[in-house]
């Protein structure tokens, strides 16, 4: 299916969850409700005209005033791909966990929680994945301060010598 | 070598403190531990081209066996404490070398949030081995180094 056809299927299914399509770009992009992601997610998996079987890609964005969450979706079965947009303020970034309709989605989520700081409600084990557990701040976003002491350990340096 | 012998037949004579490095500098025993691609060149060094067992360092899986800590790798600020720790495991005497530019100073990370820039801010670095990665012939010149260094150590008198 192409992406407009996908699009048309999705808004079909959910009208209030689902947005518009963006096709100014490389690869379309669907706009979704960040309150709506797991029923579409459901939809994307189950739909016998979609069959998005496999997440090939969790990943988050900082759009300076919001981040956004982005959904690589590709169907094994139908051979067509898609991709689904969140976006989340960034003073509260949450939104709803896909990991109940795609396993792996789990530690990408985690990842995405690690770096940015999104709050996927309803994960099963939402820790950080990569840094530390003691960690402060999330590094991917555009307005992280870089630590310059970690654990009592001193981490700055002279480039002066 | 620090053995000579005066006597003919079968007496070597020496001094205590000589006979003790000259064992020590030839057993000396290094930490099987690898950080990033500096790893697999520590593990080309202890293979068979260039052999770093024919100096009598062979690896050792535990700290509590090894006298020397080869830092092969990027040093994340997660792993730093862990370095540290296994430098504590091990037993005294001991020694350290830093293994390429990101043990050295961070290297290419310098810039980065989460590496640490060098590993001698958290453990003592008795050696720095320049490179990115550094050849196995640069890694055994510098466990001979280490080598040379016990050999000038005065082991007995040391800690009276």
């Amino acid at each position: 299916m192409k992406a407009e056809e996908i699009h048309q299927r999705l808004q079909a299914c959910l009208p209030d969850g689902v947005g518009d399509l963006h096709t100014e770009c490389t690869d379309p992009w669907i706009a979704v409700r960040p309150g709506a992601i797991a029923a579409v997610a459901r939809v994307c998996k189950e739909d016998p005209e979609l069959r998005f079987d496999f997440l090939s890609n969790l990943s988050g964005v900082d759009a300076k005033e919001s981040i956004l969450v982005v959904y690589h979706l590709y169907s094994y079965a139908l051979r067509h791909s898609a991709v689904l947009k969140v976006e989340v303020p960034k003073a509260e970034p949450a939104t709803q966990t896909v990991t109940p309709v795609w396993r792996g989605a789990n530690w990408f989520e985690r990842e995405a929680f690690d770096l940015f700081g999104v709050r996927f409600d309803g994960h099963p084990d939402l820790r950080r994945l990569l840094l530390p557990e003691d960690w402060e701040g999330h590094p991917l976003r555009k307005d992280y301060v870089f630590p310059t002491h970690y654990g009592g350990i001193d981490n700055t340096r002279d480039y002066n010598l | 070598m620090t053995l000579y012998n005066e006597l003919p037949a079968t007496f070597v004579t020496t001094n205590v403190d000589k006979l003790i490095n000259w064992g020590r500098a030839s057993s000396l025993w290094y930490l099987l531990f690898g950080l990033a691609c500096c790893g697999i060149e520590l593990m080309q060094t202890g293979g068979p081209r260039a052999d770093l067992d024919r100096f009598g360092s062979v690896p050792r899986a535990t700290p509590r066996q090894a006298d020397l800590m080869i830092v092969a790798g990027t040093v994340t600020l997660k792993m730093a404490s862990r370095v540290k720790l296994l430098y504590e495991q091990m037993p005294h005497p001991k020694y350290v070398i830093s293994m390429g530019s990101c043990a050295n100073c961070g290297g290419l990370f310098d810039l980065a949030y989460s590496v640490l820039r060098g590993v001698d801010k958290v453990i003592p670095v008795d050696l720095y081995v320049p490179g990115c990665p550094p050849r196995p012939e640069a890694l055994t010149e510098g466990v001979l180094e280490i080598q040379d260094k016990i050999h000038r150590e005065r082991y007995l008198t040391r800690n009276p």
